[in-house]
């Protein structure tokens, strides 16, 4: 047993970062919020020039092999720097055709997993029991829907309802359109395809709570009141003491979850990293005081990514009564 | 990166199981905090002691099997399952033996550990006093130069297991002239009946006298009892707590068997409807295996020479968390039974969920508050500014 980073995956998580770091995200997620993709394509062809969205598509299609260590820090990273777009759609629709194609039905994952991997298409997906939506179906190149044992590429996408996360765009997929397989095997690649989405979901979660918590450190120690730092005042350090705590005991969860992907453990991560980032928000709204709840201030971008990122792709409820059912 | 157990591991494994299943006593012991259990529970530590089970990390000589940090984790995950009993020499191995492995001498190693390692002497910590608590360097308990010796006066209170236990350790202000409160103060080891001392048990919550206050009055001390230089207590105290809150005190091994059980009552108790209670139970479920997995991280730094620092704070707040909420929801499950003293006769489980919730009350007190543990993590991970406490 060695449960710890290898220096090549901390080497790539860190290169991620510098990468998104010096790309500055904030623009280009305002800019996706307000119907401008431009932008956050340029982020995701960056991406996908380091690898990232080749890591959940096996070697055949032109991928890295379903590395979900490695895919679990890209999301972690791209939560850090909210990276705006379907990152979670496209893992999972990458797991629907390559388990389809395991199954032996790799018509779909020929067609679609290599532009996948390449970056040149950005997939979004609408799997049974998941609500009426499909994230940034507007931006997306491709929309896979799941609906009565068929999987079909829809033919349009409805009007763009406003999120809760401004950067998340909802719409509808239109009904009917392509018909890429109809079968029994869905059952089982919706499944698979829903455990990758709960890795990645929960990798994006645990970010967002990273980045929550060192801005709101960092504001801490500049602000002062009483003629003095707040965060010196333990009712200040002991929220931040909370987070941190919150953190370390959701990063082992999603590690054991990628190197498991079994349904239960990944259900522990999401929810857990799910809960860190809205707590995470929530201190960090409050210890940043009036200016936190501003929309101007970046804060808020990541302000208001927690909560939706918390319940989509199953619910704290549905997580937790999967832990339990095994 | 990997969790995979090596076949060492493994084997070690079901050698544990093996023996805990042939050997765990089938009905529980008297709470170990009555005189009675005690004595049952000193019986049992020879027991594990005399197959070599009670001290598995330890070397060889002292005892031990001489296991890695691994092996050590794998033993307490099949010790709790097994439902084996609370250590009552917990105090000495957990906070003693690591202070004399990392500062005795090897004659203090020789005379001491054997007998620890068997029960034949039980061990109290001497740390807390009525005016220094949290602001433990305040300390003014005394320790004076003497022939061959020290003279201890003074009172220390909050003293786990002292009012059964056979000796005591601790830190006495040995310099009172040193500049700082931490300079100046000296670590001893004690017999809790010599001469000198007086011990007066004090009840827990539930009554039952789990820690006493001792009232020292030129208690002689000899210098084999002083461990490391005179005047070096501080920094060797704070290697303890560091172990404390680290990874020996609460073993993972110890909420995943309780996690275990909670599901077990959720099924047969719990009302599936009542999905309120349900997400506790999960958050029983997650937090234990959190916990294991944060552990075998820390574990596989330690293996590779890291040390246990700052980051053992996180684990006490936790873990001490963490416990009170499972109790606190297996008593919920439990309904009106859930208020049933663990001496009641039907108290459920032999009264293991009462006299666990009372036991984990206390976890956000002791081995340092959670207040002064979020302090550390603020200050030393997060790098906020000192504060007033």
């Amino acid at each position: 047993m060695r449960f710890l980073l290898t220096s090549q995956q901390l080497d790539f998580a860190h290169s991620l970062d510098a990468m998104l770091g010096a790309a500055g995200t904030s623009a280009a997620i305002r800019a996706w919020a307000s119907g401008d993709a431009g932008p956050g394509r340029d982020v995701w062809s960056r991406l996908a020039g380091a690898g990232v969205f080749a890591l959940g598509v096996p070697e055949a299609y032109e991928g890295l092999g379903c590395l979900a260590v490695e895919l679990a820090l890209s999301c972690v990273e791209l939560g850090r720097h909210a990276v705006p777009g379907p990152v979670v759609e496209t893992v999972a629709a990458a797991a629907l055709l390559a388990r389809l194609a395991e199954l032996g039905e790799d018509g779909p994952a020929k067609r679609l997993l290599p532009g996948i991997a390449s970056g040149g298409c950005v997939a979004s997906v609408l799997l049974p029991g998941a609500g009426p939506y499909a994230l940034d179906a507007d931006v997306a190149d491709a929309v896979l829907v799941v609906a009565d044992h068929e999987l079909r590429l829809a033919p349009g996408h409805g009007p763009v309802q406003p999120s809760a996360d401004p950067a998340r765009r909802l719409a509808r997929p239109l009904p009917g359109g392509e018909l890429l397989y109809a079968g029994p095997e869905l059952a089982d690649a919706v499944a698979h395809a829903t455990g990758w989405a709960r890795l990645a979901a929960a990798g994006q979660s645990l970010g967002v709570t990273e980045a929550l918590l060192s801005r709101t450190v960092a504001y801490v120690k500049q602000r002062t009141q009483f003629g003095a730092p707040i965060g010196s005042f333990q009712a200040v350090k002991h929220r931040l003491a909370d987070t941190l705590i919150a953190i370390e005991f959701a990063r082992p969860l999603l590690y054991a979850a990628a190197l498991s992907l079994a349904p239960g453990e990944v259900a522990a991560a999401k929810v857990t990293a799910g809960e860190a980032a809205y707590g995470a928000a929530r201190t960090a709204l409050q210890l940043h005081g009036a200016v936190g709840y501003t929309q101007e201030l970046d804060l808020s971008l990541w302000l208001r990514k927690a909560r939706p990122l918390r319940d989509a792709w199953g619910s704290p409820g549905e997580c937790r009564a999967r832990v339990l059912a095994g | 990166m990997d969790l995979d157990p090596t076949p060492d591991q493994e084997a070690f494994r079901a050698e544990a199981r093996d023996w805990l299943a042939a050997h765990v006593p089938s009905t529980p012991l008297p709470s170990l905090e009555t005189a009675a259990g005690f004595a049952a529970h000193r019986e049992w530590e020879a027991r594990l002691s005399a197959d070599r089970w009670s001290v598995v990390s330890w070397p060889e000589e002292y005892g031990g099997r001489g296991v890695d940090i691994f092996r050590w984790l794998v033993f307490e995950e099949e010790y709790f399952a097994a439902g084996g009993p609370g250590r009552v020499s917990q105090n000495g191995i957990n906070l003693l033996a690591p202070t004399l492995f990392d500062h005795g001498t090897p004659e203090q190693r020789a005379r001491i550990l054997p007998d620890m390692a068997s029960g034949a002497t039980i061990w109290a910590q001497a740390w807390s006093e009525p005016e220094a608590g949290s602001d433990l360097a305040s300390l003014r308990s005394k320790a004076v130069r003497t022939q061959g010796g020290w003279l201890l006066s003074g009172q220390k209170t909050w003293s786990s297991r002292a009012a059964f236990a056979d000796r005591a350790f601790g830190i006495f202000r040995s310099d009172p002239a040193a500049a700082k409160p931490h300079q100046g103060l000296t670590y001893l080891m004690f017999d809790l009946r010599a001469p000198g001392v007086g011990v007066r048990p004090v009840g827990r919550l539930d009554g039952k006298p789990a820690f006493a206050e001792l009232f020292l009055d030129d208690v002689f001390v000899p210098d084999e009892d002083v461990i490391g230089e005179p005047g070096a207590g501080w920094r060797i105290a704070m290697s303890t707590t560091g172990n404390e809150r680290g990874l020996m005190l609460r073993s993972p091994g110890r909420f995943l068997a309780s996690a275990a059980r909670l599901v077990e009552l959720w099924r047969t108790a719990g009302d599936p409807a009542d999905t309120a209670l349900r997400d506790r139970v999960a958050d029983a479920v997650i937090g234990a295996r959190a916990y294991q997995l944060f552990t075998s991280a820390g574990a596989s730094r330690f293996a590779e020479g890291g040390a246990i620092g700052a980051e053992s704070s996180l684990n006490k707040v936790f873990w001490s968390q963490y416990d009170i909420a499972l109790h606190e929801c297996a008593l919920d499950l439990l309904g009106p039974y859930g208020e049933l003293s663990d001496d009641a006769e039907e108290a459920p489980g032999h009264g293991s969920w009462a006299e666990g919730h009372v036991f984990a009350l206390a976890g956000p007190i002791y081995a340092g508050t959670n207040e002064i543990q979020r302090d550390i993590i603020a200050e030393r991970l997060l790098g906020l500014p000192k504060g007033r406490r």
